[in-house]
């Protein structure tokens, strides 16, 4: 299997990388080419950049984000929310993002993940999946669903996504550790790779996650630092989790 | 004019190929124009999408007749992973897709560990590590390096093929698209 990842997220909203509690009181952080360049070189391995203000008219300012973004960045890239039908997907990925995630659209409509897949190849589509108490929540994780987390996982992965970016609401934000438990039962229940988010506050948190899980979403952890990535990654090898070697990059 | 074609098929993320390529220095254009595709000092034949509507494509537009001349007559071709894997003489993919048919062996479809196989793995021979997204292989003599058992680069005439992205694997990844250039 390939090496575990460590997946930097970045919340983008008009066109700036964001900071906040529940959606409020939102604090700018910085500029998304920037930061994800300090990414990029300080040894992620692949990042996400989340859209939390999507609205239609807001489109064009998000496509040139990605569009920057691919510019600088030498490693994979994912683009949520915001994500609606195959055309926002042909946008983004045209852009230069590689992979798409989908959330309340494709619980709207599951078939949107089959379009997508069929189009770019499922490796292109990954469903988030927001859940407690293994029930899926929609719209920022404010509504239940009812639906089941693990049956929902199964059907994503029947459909064709290519991967499940798996948040457990109660752990994030609170830097106390990830959800092992619901994670090792999705990935259990899946065979496509599956990425755990929620939690992280130190390198253990995320060794445990990568032991569960194929990928560790971190945020907070990571952004007051953006150059602290490089040590992260150290101290996450010395729990005894083997990531990728990370060669120094040269500014393009 | 540019140094590098990259192949436009329809569905192609040509755009972070020729952000790698602008990081080491190169000129590219992206097109389907056979003319542009024979004559060109190097072609690169991108992936992400479909094997059926990306070989559709390539022959509606006259690409797939001008990039087999172009391996004929010796000169470079470089496939990135579904790139790599429509060189071959044919897929599984979509129930089934005639290939380019430049390589001798077939496409088949991953059947073990988690599928797709996503994330950074080891090549050998070598040290370096790559960035792999895929759900089908290529199954072909022509491998000259694996990567966990399976084909990571092929080789067969002047057509080089690589299942991971080298322009989405960090510095190993321009370094090897560097080396493929610069040895063109």
């Amino acid at each position: 299997m390939p090496l575990p990842r460590l997946i930097p997220c970045l919340d983008v909203a008009h066109g700036r990388v964001v900071k906040g509690v529940s959606f409020v009181e939102l604090r700018d952080v910085g500029d998304p080419v920037e930061l994800a360049s300090h990414y990029g070189r300080g040894g992620a391995d692949e990042l996400v950049l989340l859209d939390i203000a999507a609205t239609p008219d807001e489109t064009a300012t998000m496509t040139s984000v990605v569009a920057r973004v691919a510019d600088v960045l030498t490693i994979p890239f994912t683009v949520g929310g915001g994500v609606r039908c195959v055309e926002d997907a042909r946008r983004i990925i045209e852009s230069g993002a590689d992979r798409v995630a989908l959330n309340s659209a494709a619980l709207a409509d599951p078939s949107l993940i089959t379009a997508i897949a069929d189009r770019f190849g499922s490796q292109a589509v990954v469903v988030a999946i927001d859940t407690q108490d293994d029930v899926v929540f929609t719209h920022g994780a404010r509504v239940a669903t009812g639906v089941g987390t693990v049956p929902w996982a199964l059907e994503a992965a029947g459909r064709g996504a290519g991967e499940i970016l798996l948040t457990s609401i109660s752990h994030d934000g609170r830097r106390a550790g990830f959800d092992l438990r619901v994670t090792a039962a999705v990935r259990e229940a899946v065979s496509i790779p599956v990425i755990a988010s929620g939690g992280a506050g130190t390198a253990r948190h995320v060794a445990d996650a990568l032991r569960v899980a194929d990928a560790a979403l971190v945020a907070s952890i990571v952004h007051e630092n953006p150059q602290g990535i490089t040590g992260l990654r150290r101290e996450i090898e010395a729990c005894g989790v083997a990531l990728r070697p990370v060669q120094e990059e040269k500014d393009g | 004019m540019s140094d590098v074609v990259v192949v436009d098929y329809g569905a192609g993320n040509t755009r972070s190929v020729g952000a790698a390529l602008a990081h080491l220095g190169y000129r590219s254009t992206v097109s389907a124009d056979p003319g542009l595709l024979r004559d060109a000092r190097y072609v690169i034949l991108p992936g992400v999408g479909s094997a059926r509507s990306a070989m559709a494509h390539l022959s509606v537009t006259g690409a797939a007749d001008a990039l087999r001349a172009r391996v004929d007559a010796g000169e470079p071709l470089l496939g990135i992973c579904l790139g790599l894997q429509l060189a071959l003489e044919d897929s599984e993919e979509d129930g089934g897709v005639v290939g380019l048919g430049l390589v001798a062996g077939h496409v088949r479809q991953l059947r073990r560990g988690r599928v797709p196989r996503l994330g950074w793995a080891a090549v050998e021979p070598g040290n370096d590590v790559y960035y792999f997204a895929h759900s089908y292989v290529a199954h072909t003599q022509q491998a000259v390096a694996t990567s966990e058992g399976v084909t990571a680069i092929v080789r067969s005439g002047s057509f080089l093929g690589v299942q991971f992205h080298p322009e989405k694997s960090g510095a190993a990844g321009l370094r090897f698209l560097d080396q493929c250039l610069s040895r063109a």
